[in-house]
């Protein structure tokens, strides 16, 4: 696992770097990747399957804009550090939850509820509080300044590390 | 902000290709063929679909969707801010600038149990080098006196993407 840097080629690299974003909306669109990176058609599809049987590559597509797809906020509690797992796995079968994160803090498990509109939204944190028999911070997006996932690859500093 | 959801209104078929390319394109030669088969669109139109939510915003980024733990990206440190509100709109951009910061939001207050307003996300490859970052950034935007605190995350019980059709 520490080593699977070094599995990926330069090649790879470029595909990660030049495709996080992107993706050509055509016909025949992993050809015109493979087109833009010198490979063929087929190269590039055995390179991207390869890229997710390593678990690089989680999938290709599109990441939705939360605020747009439906209604979606950032939500934390504070439990005793014994019973973070089992809030952990509570929170995790709640409709909707997504980016469940143990942090270190009071506020110890933070994530990601979304639902189909404000209503269910609310309904489901409700449902999930009283199952956690505690309060749940709810911290909707005001105002975002930088709400893009993909972020440059830091292959020298992952190198090193 | 959630209103604009009311606004883009999809048909059937728009809604059962939103469900599909949330799960990954096919890795086939013509995906778009292939997902235009099973919601029973055809290849012009479910490409033109696609178009239309990425110039809409709905999609921010259409691509790789790489996984990082893998990758060695293991720290990933929440960063949170109590900035006063004649400010945040400000220091939410600069800090949105800067390479390291991968996300940006403002979120509200809950007094007296959260007194921070301002989150960031900084990604890398280990702890000490997300501090390093930090400890940049207070200094480049001279932030010492703005009260912040870092939540590293220790554990990842769930980490993939927002499904909201299909639950």
């Amino acid at each position: 696992m520490p080593h699977l840097i070094h599995q990926l080629d330069t090649l790879d690299r470029r595909l990660i770097d030049t495709y996080q974003r992107g993706f050509p909306v055509c016909e025949r669109p992993y050809a015109a990747m493979a087109d833009e990176l010198g490979m063929t058609e087929s190269e590039m599809l055995a390179r991207l399957e390869r890229l997710q049987t390593l678990g690089v590559l989680s999938r290709v597509g599109p990441v939705f804009e939360h605020t747009r797809a439906g209604a979606s906020l950032l939500a934390a509690v504070a439990v005793p550090k014994n019973e973070q797992e089992a809030c952990a796995e509570l929170i995790n079968r709640a409709p909707g939850v997504n980016h469940n994160y143990a942090r270190e803090h009071d506020y110890n498990l933070w994530f990601v509820m979304t639902a189909a509109d404000e209503e269910q939204l609310g309904r489901r944190l409700d449902h999930l509080e009283a199952e956690l028999d505690r309060s749940i911070l709810r911290l909707p997006m005001l105002e975002g300044f930088h709400i893009d996932l993909s972020f440059p690859i830091p292959w020298q500093e992952l190198e090193n590390a | 902000m959630n209103q604009v959801a009311q606004l883009c209104m999809d048909t059937e078929a728009e809604q059962r290709l939103r469900a599909l390319i949330e799960k990954g394109l096919p890795l086939t030669p013509r995906p778009w063929l292939t997902l235009a088969e099973q919601c029973g669109m055809d290849e012009t139109e479910v490409m033109a679909t696609v178009e239309r939510w990425q110039s809409e915003g709905l999609i921010k980024r259409l691509g790789l969707v790489v996984k990082h733990r893998p990758l060695g990206i293991r720290a990933n440190a929440m960063v949170v801010w109590d900035v006063p509100d004649a400010w945040i709109s400000e220091l939410g951009r600069c800090l949105a600038e800067e390479p390291a910061v991968t996300l940006c939001y403002r979120r509200p207050r809950r007094l007296p149990d959260w007194p921070f307003n301002l989150f960031c996300m900084i990604h890398g490859s280990a702890r000490e080098r997300v501090l390093q970052e930090l400890d940049a950034i207070v200094r480049r935007h001279e932030l010492d006196a703005i009260p912040r605190q870092v939540l590293f995350s220790t554990h990842a019980y769930r980490q993939h993407g927002a499904r909201y059709i299909s639950e």
